[in-house]
């Protein structure tokens, strides 16, 4: 978790010096005969949060799955760092410095919260530093640490996510990957642990690749931001564009734009399948 | 009395090998949802091997035991790398054949080299006996039942102390966030082999001095199975006490009643636990996912 300098949020292109940290280009990638992702090109600089918006079955949870080697893409790079990444077996993956935080948290329910913290640094051997790191991840989720012997299975779903998230940071990554970490929570634990994401992007410098169906949240995270939609790219730019944009706030943000009288109204979002 | 509870201690005994037995069987199922029907023939040839280093080479006991134990990890992860790797993901129905026919393999082999006599080695307790007021316990017995309480202990603080023995358990309970973790889980799986096949070869040894040598001692897998099925199949703790209530029972069968009984104790047992208690003894209806 180097600590460097965070970019403005309204910073233009996602181009930090050196070239980007993680790169996609022209990735596909299919389930046996199913394609699921096509073309999909993107880019995170360092320090940044890059966010891929997209409905549920948009294809987001694959190109993490891809980026972290579950996957293996059928066409296209993925590099991190300038280093082609793709087809790598995931263990490899993560000790380049990509750290996944699953759909669904994922913790492990048997081990106590301090075995699942300890196995986010698995490929760690420099314990002093794992010790520091934990207490890092103490101070910014302190209900971890007020749980760290109870079973992780026995944690509500917002300390699950607290605990999937200090599990991949043990991991010390360049990269963190974020699949959708909102999923299942009250908007008010939602906010809390955005802003804590926000926290550890600004004090830490982590990267982030969070992919998200909650837009707004997303939007008001992140720096810039793809558009997700049956497995293509078809929209990306600033947040701050990306808000303004009429498309995204009719299908994503459940805005209207009233022509008649020329006010914004609030419209039931609109649920996609 | 007395015959009761000499009988008791030898069935205690005979448990604990069933028990060691057992606990391959759910350590490979825990980790890999792979039920290895060859864990009997890990047994058996665990045995032979040590017939071969102790009573055909002259080696010291132990020094023969570890080296026998060292072959039989060796062996066990390059059977899962050999074997089973290859056919995870595959139905398993074709893994469960896959360890039957590996069984039989082992079965054959063994048959061919060791031939078909009963073989016998000495070990540091052979005739010994502990007496007790009027109680006779063979020193055989009473070794085996002290070695399984040891290597329990030992297999205790690996996977609840160790860092590799931490993320064996974190790769039976959600292996996908074992991949994303970092965890080389094919290694891992290997390492479960050596460790069951290791567990089994001891059973084996320990069993040499009773049962004496021979092909078909990969038999008692047949009883051992029941022993984890009692157990719930995926608690180790349960292993070993189904492992010994089915020692117990089918040595007190043997004593108490008419000739016959004792072969089929082991499943009448289970039929009734699994009646009174579907899940085993310590079973969970586990949340796994994978
Ligand atoms: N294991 C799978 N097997 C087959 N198809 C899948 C599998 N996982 C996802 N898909 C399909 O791939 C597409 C993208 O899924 P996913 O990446 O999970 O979407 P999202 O994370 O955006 O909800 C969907 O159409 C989904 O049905
Ligand atoms: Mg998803």
């Amino acid at each position: 978790m180097s600590v460097e300098a965070t970019l403005d949020p309204s910073a233009a292109a996602p181009q930090g010096p050196g070239g980007p940290l993680l790169k996609l280009s022209n990735v596909e990638s299919y389930y046996g005969p199913i394609l699921a992702i096509r073309g999909i090109s993107l880019e995170l600089a360092r320090g940044q949060i890059v966010t891929v918006l997209g409905a549920n079955g948009a294809g987001k949870t694959t190109i993490l799955k891809t980026i972290s080697g579950v996957l293996d893409p059928e066409k296209g790079a993925v590099e991190l760092e300038g280093r082609p990444i793709q087809r790598m077996a995931p263990d490899r993956v993560v000790r380049l410095g990509i750290s996944h935080v699953p759909e669904g948290r994922e913790v492990f329910p048997f081990l106590s919260v301090l075995d699942n913290l300890r196995m986010g640094a698995f490929p760690r051997t420099d314990r002093d530093a794992v010790q520091r790191d934990l207490e890092k991840v103490f101070g910014y989720f302190p209900v971890l640490k007020e749980r760290a012997h109870q079973p992780a299975g026995q944690l509500s779903g917002g300390q699950q996510q607290m605990l999937a998230i200090g599990r991949a940071l043990l991991a010390r990554p360049k990269v963190l990957l974020l699949d959708e970490p909102s999923l299942g929570l009250s908007p008010l634990l939602v906010k809390e642990i955005f802003k804590i994401i926000r926290r550890l992007n600004d004090e830490e410098g982590v990267s982030m690749l969070l992919v998200e169906q909650n837009a707004h949240i997303a939007l008001e995270t992140a720096h810039y931001g793809y558009v997700l939609e049956v497995g293509r790219i078809v929209m990306d730019g600033t947040c701050r564009d990306l808000m303004k944009s009429d498309d995204i706030q009719e299908f994503y943000l459940g805005m209207k734009q009233d022509d008649d009288r020329g006010t914004r109204r609030w419209k039931k979002k609109k649920t996609w399948r | 009395m007395l015959d009761f509870i000499q009988q008791t201690i030898g069935g205690i005994a005979l448990g604990c090998v069933y028990g060691l037995i057992a606990l391959g069987f759910v350590l490979i199922y825990k980790a890999t949802e792979v039920v290895n029907f060859a864990q009997g023939e890990l047994m058996m040839l665990g045995a032979f091997l040590s017939f071969t280093f102790i009573a055909t080479l002259g080696l010291n006991y132990w020094l023969g035991f570890a080296l026998a134990v060292v072959c039989m990890a060796v062996l066990g992860s390059t059977m899962e790398r050999l074997v089973i790797r290859p056919i995870l993901g595959y139905p398993q129905f074709s893994i469960v054949m896959a360890t039957i026919g590996l069984g039989l393999v082992v079965r054959s082999l063994a048959g061919m080299l060791w031939g078909t006599d009963d073989l016998r080695i000495e070990t540091p307790f052979t005739g010994g006996v502990f007496k007790l007021g009027g109680l006779v316990i063979a020193a055989d017995s009473l070794s085996i039942i002290v070695a399984t309480l040891l290597l329990c202990a030992v297999l205790y603080w690996f996977f609840r102390y160790t860092k590799i023995g931490i993320a064996m358990q974190a790769t039976s309970q959600n292996m996908l966030a074992a991949y994303y973790m970092g965890i080389p889980v094919k290694r891992i799986f290997s390492l479960i082999w050596a460790i069951s096949a290791m567990v089994a070869c001891i059973a084996g040894v320990l069993l040499a001095p009773i049962t004496l040598i021979h092909a078909n001692i990969g038999f008692l897998g047949l009883k051992a199975f029941p022993a984890a099925v009692l157990g719930g199949f995926s608690s180790i703790p349960g292993a070993l006490v189904g492992g010994i209530i089915i020692g117990v029972v089918e040595t007190l069968s043997g004593f108490y009643l008419p000739e016959g009984f004792k072969d089929v104790a082991a499943y009448v047992v289970l039929l009734v636990a699994l009646m009174v208690m579907p899940q085993g003894l310590f079973g969970s209806r586990a949340l796994k996912k994978v």
